[in-house]
């Protein structure tokens, strides 16, 4: 840890990109679980997501980054699934 | 060069920010201060100065936008009173904390409620733990010339901190007097260009302000913001000096009249400072040994040196323009703290605490020497009555 003498004054975060080293997954209660047979691949996920962790490889979605997702459930609540069955669903962590 | 000229507080402060041309300017009107920022406003219009000018929907959104501005990387200014900074007074907090040079001058007024325009000094003091600077002017002369060196001293790069500049609503704000401007080139070349310090718009060197910080490192940036307060004294100092060389005029970390030798003085701020010493130098004359002391820079207080020049009274009253409810005056709780860490040899002034010109009541001739014959007496072994007392309040 920092010692009071090597911080920058301001608080001032002179670093880009930093919070990538900031795992938020550790806060998550509830768990977004991809259920890729009711995916349509709209992406609205990716779109709402408000940490960057759901995973897009060549334009697909592929899952989630567990290091990152704090389980808000956005996701989950945007998306639209197929024929009334949800891509997306909010499962207890630990279960 | 210099010019001689008779106006008001507020006309002086608005053409030191003129001096200065700032990169930003944002505000909010609000009596007794708008007369300051409806001025700067012409010279925007003018084109005498190149600033951008915001106008803000309150003060908490002017102060908001300041402190983008300033983290943006511009040299900025706002202005406000009373309500003004109490509606400021979470985002004061910000700027001090970012550690962001914004100059701002505070036109003294009471707080609400009940509602009342004029010049006391509750809004101030009760910025006092923003971590901000805080200067406070006599006349419309120390203002001007506070204001100029604010610049100097909130963008010094040991401390960058945001600066106060206080004078008394209306009594000094609105009243014309006689005073003295520098040239516009002496100001500037005084001044000098604005030096960025971690300017968000840098884009080669992205950066973030405002970052989460918890129970980890919070502590200890603290900790920082205390070691840079810290420097502000020297600074302060060290721009002073220069200041006098420029412009004749000197300043400290507060004002001595007649305190050397003195038995009995008044602590007391701002405008009824001047009042004070005129009846001072009345008693002088009757063989009565009083002087006073003024302190310049509230925040940080210099507890040493003011203890050190108010060590060997034998009666000194603090006369408060604010009261803390339930407390003592702010100014007699830094007198008392200053004193009772001097080195006085067991020896200590008796002290007293008077509350006066609440909701800008006249401070008058008369109340001063009122005060100064009771610290008389005191001197002499009279008894001391309460420790805090409102001044000529009807009873």
């Amino acid at each position: 840890m920092k010692k009071w003498t090597e911080l920058v004054p301001g608080a001032v975060v002179l670093e880009a990109g930093s919070s990538a080293r900031f795992k938020t997954g550790s806060w998550r209660t509830f768990r977004p679980r991809w259920v890729p047979e009711n995916c349509i691949q709209c992406l609205m996920c990716w779109l709402y997501c408000p940490d960057m962790a759901v995973n897009v490889v060549d334009g697909k979605m592929t899952g989630f980054n567990y290091d990152y997702c704090k389980g808000c459930g956005v996701c989950a609540k945007e998306c639209p699934g197929k024929q009334g069955k949800k891509a997306i669903v909010m499962e207890p962590e630990g279960k | 060069m210099g010019k001689v000229v008779a106006v008001t507080g507020n006309e002086a402060v608005a053409n030191a920010l003129r001096q200065a041309d700032p990169d930003v300017c944002s505000l909010y009107p609000i009596t007794p201060q708008t007369d300051i920022v409806q001025r700067f406003s012409s010279f925007v219009a003018n084109g005498q100065v190149q600033t951008e000018l915001l106008n803000a929907e309150s003060e908490h959104s002017a102060m908001s936008a300041a402190i983008g501005a300033a983290a943006g990387g511009g040299r900025v200014i706002t202005a406000t009173s009373s309500q003004g900074l109490a509606l400021m007074w979470e985002m004061l907090h910000i700027a001090s904390g970012m550690n962001l040079p914004i100059i701002m001058p505070l036109v003294n007024r009471a707080l609400s409620a009940p509602l009342n325009i004029h010049g006391d000094h509750s809004d101030g003091m009760g910025a006092r733990d923003t971590g901000w600077v805080q200067l406070w002017s006599e006349n419309a002369q120390e203002a001007y010339d506070n204001t100029i060196m604010a610049f100097r001293i909130g963008e010094h790069l040991e401390i960058r901190l945001p600066v106060m500049v206080c004078m008394d609503g209306f009594i000094v704000s609105h009243s014309i007097a006689r005073m003295e401007y520098l040239g516009d080139d002496e100001v500037k070349n005084f001044i000098g260009p604005y030096q960025k310090v971690n300017p968000l718009l840098d884009l080669e060197h992205p950066k973030s302000f405002g970052p989460l910080i918890l129970t980890d490192l919070y502590h200890e940036y603290k900790r920082l913001q205390h070691e840079i307060m810290g420097r502000v004294k020297n600074v302060v100092l060290q721009v002073s000096d220069e200041f006098a060389k420029q412009s004749g005029r000197k300043y400290g970390l507060f004002e001595s009249y007649r305190l050397e030798d003195a038995d009995i003085a008044l602590v007391i701020l701002n405008s009824a400072a001047g009042t004070s010493k005129d009846v001072i130098d009345e008693l002088r004359d009757k063989g009565i040994k009083a002087g006073l002391l003024k302190p310049r820079l509230f925040r940080p207080f210099p507890y040493a040196e003011i203890g050190q020049a108010l060590r060997h009274l034998k009666a000194v009253c603090v006369m408060d323009r604010a009261d803390s409810f339930g407390g003592y005056g702010p100014m007699f709780m830094e007198i008392s703290s200053a004193l009772y860490q001097a080195d006085g040899e067991g020896r200590r002034p008796k002290l007293i605490n008077k509350i006066y010109g609440l909701g800008g009541r006249d401070y008058m001739p008369g109340d001063a020497r009122k005060v100064l014959l009771e610290l008389n007496e005191i001197s002499k072994g009279a008894p001391l009555g309460a420790v805090k007392e409102y001044m000529g309040v009807r009873e």
